[in-house]
C-alpha cells in the first residue's frame, strides 16, 4: 500500500503522467459527481420536508453549505499543495495550488451570494456583520491576495513560491481569524454539521445534503484536474508528447477543454 | 554582527527622519478626516474613536512597511545580509525590531493625543496605549512577510495591502475591542491576553516566513 502510494506520488510529479492519470480519473469523478449532485438536488428540492421554521427557503442549504465547506477546504488544499511544492520542489504541486485559487475564490463568492439570498427571508436582510459571514468574507480576501500575487509576479516559478508562502501563512492564520471573529459577534445559526456530534437535522433533510456535498467535492476534483491539464498543455507545449497529443485529434482529450 | 546591523539600521532611520515622520503625519491626518466626514458631535466621535485610531494605525503601518527592505534591496546590501553566517530569520527579526521602534512605537505615543481630539472617554486611554504597545509589533512582524514577498516588484505598493490587511483583522478586532471594553468600564485584560498570544504566534512564524519570502524574491 505504502509503496504504491509513493509510486503514485512520483508519477503525479511528472506532467505527462499527471495528464494521463487524471484524464482517466476525471471520467469517474464526473460520473459519480453527477449522480450524487442530481440525486441530492432533486431529493433536497422536491422531496425533503419543508423546515418547520423557515419553510421552503431553507432548501438553498443544498448549495450554500457545500460551497462554504469546499471553499474552506480548498484553501487548506492550496496551502498543502504549496507546502509540498516548497519542501519537495514538486512542480506539479505548484500548478495544482495555482489552479485551486480562483476555484476556491469563486466558491467563496457562491457561498456569500447564496447566504445573502438565504438571509433575506430568514433574517430580513441581505447582509449582517455576523461572525461566520464575516469570516467567509475574509477568506475571500485571503484568496484575492493569493490571486493578486500570481498576477503581479511575472516569473512563474517565483510567483508559485511566493503564493505558496502566502497561502501557508494564511492557513496558519485561518483559525485565529475564525475564532477572533466568532468572539466578536454571532448571529448565524450554529454549524449544521459537525464531525463529532450527531446531526441535528432530520435524516431526510440531512442525507441529500451529504450527497450534494460529496457531489461538490467530485466536481471540484474534475474542475481542478481539467484546469491543471490545461496548464500542463500550455507549459509543455514544446514537448513531443503534447505535440503528438494535439495532432492525434481532440477525440480523446475532450475533457481537457472543460 | 546582528548588533552592528541593528545600530546601522537605526542610524539610517535616524538620518532619514522625513521617512519616519511621514507615516505619523498620515496617521494624524486620517484620524482628523473622520470628524469632518462623520460629524463633529463629541458623543458620536467618542463611540467610533477606538476604531478610527486603530484603522489609522493599521494604514500608517502599511505605509511604512515599504521602508523595511526596499532601500537595502535596491543597493544590493540585502543580498549580502542573506549571505551572513547568522540565520536569515534573525536578520529579519532585527529589521522588524527597527521598523517597530521607528514606525510602530511612535504611534503608541501619538495615539492618546488623537484620542483627546476625538473625544475618547477616559476609560479608553489605558487600553488604547497598552494595545498599541502590544500589537504594533504584530503589525511589523506580519508586515515583514508582505514586504519580503513584494520587495522586488515595481507594483509592490499596491499589492501589499491586499496580502497583509486580512491578516491584520484579529489585531484590529481585539485591540479596538479592548478600548471599547475600557470605555464601558469592563475588564479588558482578556483582549490583552489574546493580543499577547497572537504576538507570540507571529513572533515564531513570521520571521521564518519572511526569510523564506526574501529568499524567493531574491532568487532571480
Amino acid at each position: 500500500m505504502w509503496t504504491r502510494l509513493k509510486r503514485l506520488y512520483h508519477k503525479m510529479g511528472s506532467p505527462k503522467w499527471f495528464y494521463e492519470i487524471t484524464t482517466r480519473w476525471s471520467k469517474w469523478f464526473m460520473a459519480v459527481g453527477s449522480i450524487l449532485m442530481l440525486t441530492g438536488v432533486v431529493w433536497g428540492l422536491a422531496f425533503a420536508p419543508a423546515d418547520y421554521l423557515q419553510g421552503n427557503s431553507f432548501r438553498i442549504i443544498y448549495i450554500h453549505v457545500p460551497a462554504s465547506l469546499l471553499s474552506q477546504s480548498a484553501y487548506i488544499m492550496m496551502a498543502v499543495a504549496g507546502l509540498v511544492g516548497l519542501v519537495w520542489n514538486m512542480k506539479m504541486s505548484f500548478v495544482v495550488g495555482k489552479v485551486i485559487a480562483p476555484i476556491g475564490a469563486s466558491l467563496a463568492i457562491l457561498s456569500l451570494l447564496t447566504g445573502a439570498i438565504w438571509g433575506k427571508p430568514t433574517w430580513g436582510t441581505w447582509w449582517v456583520w455576523d461572525a461566520r459571514l464575516t469570516s467567509m468574507l475574509i477568506l475571500l480576501f485571503l484568496y484575492f491576495g493569493v490571486i493578486a500575487i500570481y498576477n503581479a509576479i511575472e516569473n512563474d516559478e517565483m510567483a508559485n513560491k511566493a503564493a505558496a508562502v502566502l497561502a501557508i501563512v494564511g492557513s496558519i492564520n485561518i483559525p485565529v481569524i475564525k475564532y477572533s471573529v466568532e468572539w466578536w459577534n454571532t448571529l448565524h445559526q450554529p454549524a449544521t454539521i459537525t464531525l463529532t456530534k450527531k446531526p441535528t437535522m432530520a435524516p431526510e433533510m440531512f442525507i441529500p445534503l451529504m450527497l450534494t456535498i460529496l457531489g461538490f467535492y467530485c466536481w471540484f476534483a474534475v474542475w481542478v484536474f481539467a484546469r491543471t491539464r490545461n496548464e500542463i498543455l500550455f507549459k509543455e507545449r514544446k514537448t513531443n508528447w503534447v505535440k503528438k497529443l494535439l495532432q492525434s485529434g481532440h477525440k480523446k482529450t475532450t475533457g481537457a477543454q472543460l | 554582527m546582528l548588533m552592528a546591523l541593528l545600530k546601522r539600521d537605526l542610524l539610517l532611520a535616524f538620518r532619514n527622519r522625513g521617512d519616519l515622520l511621514n507615516p505619523l503625519m498620515f496617521f494624524m491626518i486620517v484620524a482628523s478626516l473622520f470628524p469632518l466626514a462623520v460629524s463633529p458631535d463629541p458623543e458620536l466621535l467618542g463611540v467610533i474613536a477606538a476604531g478610527v485610531i486603530w484603522v489609522g494605525a493599521l494604514l500608517a503601518t502599511l505605509l511604512s512597511l515599504d521602508l523595511m527592505f526596499k532601500s537595502d534591496y535596491e543597493d544590493g546590501s540585502l543580498e549580502q545580509m542573506l549571505l551572513m553566517p547568522q540565520p536569515a530569520m534573525l536578520m529579519v527579526l532585527v529589521k522588524v525590531l527597527v521598523h517597530w521602534l521607528v514606525a510602530g512605537l511612535p504611534l503608541a505615543f501619538i495615539a492618546p493625543l488623537l484620542g483627546l481630539m476625538l473625544g475618547l472617554p477616559n476609560g479608553g486611554f489605558m487600553p488604547l496605549i497598552l494595545s498599541l504597545l502590544l500589537a504594533t509589533p504584530i503589525l511589523s512582524l506580519l508586515g515583514a512577510i508582505g514586504a519580503g514577498l513584494t520587495v522586488g516588484l515595481r507594483k509592490g505598493g499596491m499589492l501589499m495591502p491586499l496580502l497583509i490587511l486580512p491578516l491584520y483583522i484579529p489585531v484590529l478586532i481585539f485591540a479596538s475591542g479592548s478600548v471599547q471594553a475600557g470605555v464601558q468600564g469592563s475588564d479588558y485584560l482578556g483582549h490583552m491576553a489574546f493580543l499577547g498570544a497572537y504576538l507570540a504566534l507571529t513572533l515564531v512564524v513570521a520571521p521564518v516566513a519572511a526569510a523564506a519570502a526574501l529568499r524567493i524574491s531574491l532568487a532571480r
